[in-house]
């Protein structure tokens, strides 16, 4: 039946060659910039030493983003995925608004609770942990734009484990922790990783709140835009395409690795 | 032995009260109830999986009302698909005794002493996803049965089964609870299989309990609208199935026996539907093996059909349409043949 699927019906026909278009608008862009580009320029780009630092700190503070997300993250799915309380709609409705949200704004409302001169920012100060102009400033933003990813994929891993699965493990011996670790996590933990690797992907291509909390150290979406604005596109197309290709790398190597335990 | 005093659970949507009820050591207790009846909630309250409102649990000589669930020592054997998915037949009927901790050759030894008295120590390295129905539940009551519990709850243990495997696992668990005697509350909405295993019966209805009683009590003098309807739509009798000198297996009750096909044998019950039964003024000429004389006691007309009550010891009701009750002029106290083939005959 699969085999000639798409002429079946003119249905299908018109779906395929619409699909087709937005396809094409996605790749094309891409391809030709990767192709497009001399590989003299791109390796000498690649051993810029601003820019490995630039993508260097891009990964990695997504990387400790994504973390700190998955540890405060996860909880919170579990509880939204098993109980019910007043006012549980609206949670979950603000839990998305970083998603919907300008991120220039996102990182400018972020700068009246983390900044020097208001109260959560002045507490971090004490500490020595400073938001602007800091990975610390990086990190948040990254969390902030998104932690709703890793949230609400998480979610739906928790939703689709069978109560009856944890009222079992409890009527046998286990606690609430015990019956979570062993239980609900072990079974929802193909979606609460692929929530991971969006978060972390969504992390690495943040611009707008980054820049607005801390333009220095420079991250590679801003390297890309400073050496658009001051040099040209010329100049900024190596690095994007960099980024680019490393990102895609590392999404394909983590999605497969995610995805080929399911099919066996 | 448990018990339930004055139990109440109010789950907003669900209201559950007035539970009182007592199963003694070693009992095989049914409670039987429709749908939507609260029968879940009873049995998960009594595991400790819903808060109580009101009311006490006792279990043995211990107060477990406010208990948590790992700790009452009570295991809980759903209707379907209730196994953990990333755990192995053998992982998942270990699941309490590693949680314990216990050292690793008793885990072994529970495991196969389980699985030998189960029948399923071929399906230990399987998947549970690649496992029939009634293997699947097997394996869900050897897991329940590891932890050694004090009571044994199944909910709707059958009901997801098809017809066979249904008979065959209601067999492994009476078998199960003759040797090793675990007090075991069984919910379920089957009349007949609360019949067929329960030595007492609580039915439920309307957020609460409506009668308590042996199965013969139940069907004889149902106090419910509920047991009433099912009582009416079958006529049960409490018997024994033997072997006759001249080759038939027959059904004995009181004072009559019946022919009937089954392979079971012993004390057992059987069920004839009213509308299997067919009545004439003289005896039939048929296949059917049963006919009997009796007379007919009562009658309750429901519009286009009408049930007979024929006594011949024991009662049987048939049913009739206004048609044939008419053509046939039908009136109390006459006399009349009832017939019926064997094969109309349930055994359980």
């Amino acid at each position: 039946m699969a085999k000639k699927w798409f002429i079946t019906n003119r249905m299908t026909f018109t779906f395929v060659l619409l699909g087709l278009v937005i396809f094409l608008f996605i790749i094309v862009p891409l391809f030709k910039m990767i192709v497009a580009s001399d590989p003299k320029i791109l390796l000498d780009t690649a051993l810029d030493s601003k820019v490995i630092s630039a993508i260097w700190l891009t990964l990695y503070a997504a990387l400790i983003a994504t973390t700190i997300g998955f540890f405060l993250g996860v909880p919170l799915a579990y509880l939204l995925a098993r109980f019910d309380f007043p006012g549980k709609n609206l949670v979950e409705g603000l839990i998305d608004v970083p998603i919907v949200v300008p991120h220039t704004a996102a990182g400018i409302a972020l700068l009246f609770v983390f900044g020097r001169n208001f109260l959560v920012g002045k507490g971090f100060h004490l500490i020595g942990i400073d938001f602007v102009d800091s990975i610390a400033g990086i990190v948040i933003a990254m969390l902030f734009v998104s932690v709703p990813f890793l949230i609400d994929s998480a979610k739906e891993g928790f939703k689709k484990v069978d109560v009856r699965l944890e009222k079992v493990s409890r009527t046998l011996g286990a606690s609430p922790w015990q019956s979570f670790f062993r239980v609900s996590f072990p079974l929802a933990w193909r979606s609460i990783v692929a929530g991971n690797i969006m978060m972390w992907a969504r992390g690495i291509s943040e611009f707008g709140a980054v820049i607005i909390l801390a333009y220095h150290p420079m991250i590679a979406p801003t390297l890309i835009f400073e050496r658009f604005e001051t040099y040209g596109l010329a100049y900024s197309r190596p690095v994007a395409v960099l980024l680019i290709l490393l990102c895609v790398i590392i999404f394909v190597v983590l999605r497969t690795l995610v995805y080929r335990g399911q099919k066996t | 032995m448990i018990q339930i005093k004055n139990l109440r659970v109010d789950l907003g949507h669900f209201l559950l009260e007035d539970v009182n009820l007592t199963v003694d050591e070693g009992e095989y207790f049914v409670v039987l109830g429709p749908t939507g009846s609260g029968k879940t909630v009873l049995l998960e309250t009594i595991a400790g999986l819903y808060p109580v409102k009101s009311g006490e649990i006792w279990l043995g000589g211990r107060e477990v009302t406010r208990l948590e669930p790992e700790k009452r020592n009570i295991s809980i054997v759903y209707q379907d698909h209730v196994l953990f998915p990333h755990l192995s037949v053998a992982e998942n009927i270990t699941f309490g005794l590693r949680l314990h901790k216990q050292p690793h050759q008793q885990v072994t030894q529970t495991l196969n002493w389980l699985s030998d008295l189960l029948g399923i120590v071929h399906l230990l390295d399987r998947s549970p996803d690649t496992l029939s129905g009634g293997e699947r539940q097997k394996v869900a009551l050897a897991r329940a049965l590891s932890i050694k519990p004090e009571v044994l709850l199944l909910d709707e243990p059958l009901s997801a089964l098809d017809p066979e495997s249904r008979e065959a696992v209601q067999q492994e668990l009476r078998r199960i609870h003759n040797q090793l005697k675990v007090t075991t509350i069984h919910v379920t909405h089957d009349f007949e299989e609360a019949v067929a295993l329960g030595e007492r019966i609580a039915v439920l209805g309307e957020g609460g309990i409506k009668q308590v009683g042996t199965p013969e009590q139940i069907f004889r003098q149902p106090a419910s609208e509920f047991v009433a309807r099912f009582a009416m739509a079958r006529n049960i009798f409490a018997g024994e199935v033997v072997e006759r000198d001249d080759g038939n297996t027959v059904f004995r009750t009181e004072g009559t026996e019946l022919i009937v096909v089954t392979d079971l044998r012993g004390k057992l019950h059987a069920s004839v539907r009213p509308e299997d039964i067919l009545i004439s003024p003289e005896p039939l000429r048929s296949s059917a093996r049963n006919s009997f004389c009796g007379t007919v006691t009562s009658i309750a007309d429901k519009g286009s059909t009408l049930y007979l009550t024929v006594t011949l010891q024991p009662d049987f009701i048939c049913l009739v349409t206004r048609r044939s009750f008419e053509e046939m002029g039908l009136a109390e106290g006459q006399k009349v043949y009832i017939t019926f083939k064997a094969s109309a005959v349930h055994i359980f």
